[in-house]
């Protein structure tokens, strides 16, 4: 306080200065702390509006009801889910069933036995692949993936493992759950390596050292030392990936069929919820309570989504903390 | 002495199936590698080879003309401009929201307990579908009354970039040095002062590449704009009228039933991954470049 006194009768900047700086403080303290809380508030309100707005269509039936309805007539009020949410779990889970091995040996060579000069080409591109727009994939899935499955994939297993559901085909054209999930694939790639390569680097040099000196293979080193640290923080990436391949609308709209039927094979068409919201928007508001179906459809997929991301989020902080123990 | 001799035969085999299993693991690898990078090529390739022959002048330069979804005379100025308008303005907003609260996470409350819910609050909004925010978008929009327009499509995308940039400022702010802002409060600056003259200047880079990061992600996205920004052949003139986009030019026109169309369509597609990844290489060079005036 002295000194700020004195430096007044200097003539400097002085009382009224620092009171000017003190209230920018608790100003810029306050707003950024509210600013900060945006994120948390706007994802409860988007959930209380899309309730809300759903609401309508449980007043003629349970929930549950709608959840494993299996007849979508919006003109007779009709308003089964259960088609969509399949046909999202099986092009989802298959695109994880063809994109989760590659990517992790991907990473583990990535991380454990490429050079320097290998990893500084290779991480960049990883990083540059993951930002090519969605719609950008659903061209290359029509273009090359569609035709791929319904001239060649499709005719070829289904007359060598026909005899079995899952490969069971009567789709003449490649618009199908394996399209989707081919391109789904592709895309949640560069995810699931971008994030679990994260996690094996953390884990501590001195184990695969410790392994090594013991007359470990690379390999064993691997398994026995790095990947059972690195296996929570793994996990971890694939529930993203997942919950991100759940959600992406554009480019399996564009392969997978829609057609409002469960698939039972693969080379069945699907109809996943983003692409019923997507495709509906239209006339949502020329039929009653068609908008609150599709908003309980972006419903589902936001509590979905929200649920996949929390665990995954969390289990992978402590899996890095772990990790790096 | 016996018990020492099993031990050595074992291990002689024990070795030359490790090393079998390194080399089939190791070859495994490849073979992952090479199918990622092969696939991940295989788009470039095709987005490329199928484009460039329905690239044109004429393409870039005017707005679609009478019967231009039916294969006649235009170009898709309008997406292209839409598409600027509308990842600049919600990168805009965005960075509004996301240096703030990157600051507050790393200058005002670092390492409590609210930073954590507020760094978990950002990761999960990340992961929200954009068609969720579409959605969402477009009920708010009905609700206050705004039809699809320029505004409601910034609007919503702002929603959707924010998560990206707000962690990505808050990643390289986390990095600078714990004495850089110890020295600047030993100075007896005050936190607003830390952050804002010394911790922003000094994470400068890292703020424009994540501004850079999320302006790609959010003229990339098609299914966020879809209901809140509509389409229309028309060049953006108002915010509230509706606008076009380069990823709803591209679908849109592929759903046409004709070839030249199509291949407009294709064309597009190039267009948008050419602004796309030379955005994401720009950043990288960018970072670079305003790298030298950090302190080290």
């Amino acid at each position: 306080m002295e000194q700020v006194t004195t430096q007044t009768a200097a003539g400097r900047p002085g009382r009224s200065a620092l009171v000017r700086r003190h209230r920018k403080e608790n100003v810029s303290a306050w707003l950024f702390g509210m600013l900060s809380l945006f994120p948390l508030v706007l994802t409860v309100v988007m959930g209380l509006v899309l309730a809300v707005r759903a609401r309508p269509i449980t007043e003629g039936s349970t929930v549950w009801e709608l959840l494993t309805g299996r007849t979508w007539l919006p003109l007779e009020g009709q308003f089964g889910y259960f088609p969509f949410i399949a046909g999202t779990l099986w092009v989802t889970t298959l695109a994880m069933l063809i994109a989760v091995p590659p990517a992790i040996f991907t990473t583990i060579y990535l991380a454990e036995y490429a050079n320097a000069r290998v990893r500084e080409v290779t991480k960049p591109l990883v990083d540059l692949l993951a930002a090519i727009p969605s719609v950008v994939y659903g061209v290359w899935g029509v273009i090359v993936i569609v035709p791929l499955v319904g001239d060649r994939l499709a005719p070829w297993l289904s007359s060598w493992l026909g005899f079995i559901p899952l490969f069971d085909s009567d789709n003449p054209t490649g618009y199908s759950v394996l399209s989707g999930s081919l391109v789904l694939a592709l895309m949640v790639v560069p995810v699931i390596i971008a994030i679990s390569y994260e996690v094996i680097v953390t884990v501590p040099r001195g184990l695969r050292e410790a392994a090594l000196a013991l007359g470990t293979t690379r390999w064993q080193a691997i398994t026995h030392a790095v990947l059972p640290k690195a296996l929570p923080g793994i996990a971890a990436a694939v529930v993203l990936a997942f919950s991100r391949a759940f959600g992406e609308t554009m480019a399996v709209l564009m392969v997978v069929g829609n057609v409002a039927r469960a698939p039972s094979s693969i080379f069945d068409p699907a109809y996943p919820l983003p692409a019923l919201i997507a495709n509906n928007y239209g006339e949502m508001m020329s039929i009653p309570l068609y908008d609150s179906a599709l908003m309980g459809a972006a419903l589902i997929l936001l509590v979905v989504v929200l649920i996949f991301n929390v665990i995954s989020v969390l289990a992978l902080r402590s899996a890095v903390r772990r990790a790096a123990a | 002495m016996t018990g020492n001799r099993t031990v050595f035969t074992g291990k002689r085999t024990g070795s030359k199936r490790k090393h079998l299993e390194e080399r089939f693991f190791k070859g495994l690898m490849l073979l992952s590698c090479l199918a990622v990078a092969g696939g991940l090529g295989a788009i470039l390739l095709t987005v490329v080879v199928k484009g460039l022959p329905g690239l044109s002048w004429e393409l870039l330069t005017q707005t679609p003309k009478g019967g231009f979804y039916l294969g006649k005379e235009g170009g898709i100025l309008n997406a292209i401009a839409g598409s600027l308008y509308l990842a600049l303005g919600a990168t805009a907003l965005a960075a509004l929201i996301a240096l703030p609260i990157a600051l507050y996470l790393e200058v005002y409350a670092p390492g409590s307990r609210r930073a954590a819910v507020i760094r978990l609050s950002l990761d999960v909004m990340w992961g929200i579908p954009s068609i969720v925010y579409g959605a969402f978008g477009f009920t708010v929009m009905m609700l206050v009354g705004l039809r699809a327009s320029l505004l409601g499509g910034i609007l919503t995308l702002t929603l959707l970039e924010l998560p990206i940039m707000a962690r990505a400022m808050d990643e390289v702010i986390k990095m600078i040095p714990m004495e850089l802002k110890e020295s600047s409060f030993a100075l007896g600056t005050t936190r607003f002062e830390a952050a804002v003259k010394i911790m922003a200047r000094q994470a400068l880079p890292g703020i424009v590449t994540g501004m850079l990061l999320a302006f790609g992600r959010g003229i990339g996205d098609a299914a966020s704009v879809l209901f809140t920004a509509g389409f229309t052949d028309r060049m953006p003139t108002s915010l509230f009228r509706p606008v076009a986009s380069l990823p709803l030019a591209v679908f849109f026109q592929l759903g046409m039933p004709y070839k030249e169309v199509q291949e407009r369509a294709y064309a597009s597609a190039l267009v948008l991954t050419v602004i796309v990844l030379g955005v994401s290489l720009g950043s990288r060079l960018l970072a670079r470049r305003l790298a030298r005036n950090v302190v080290q």
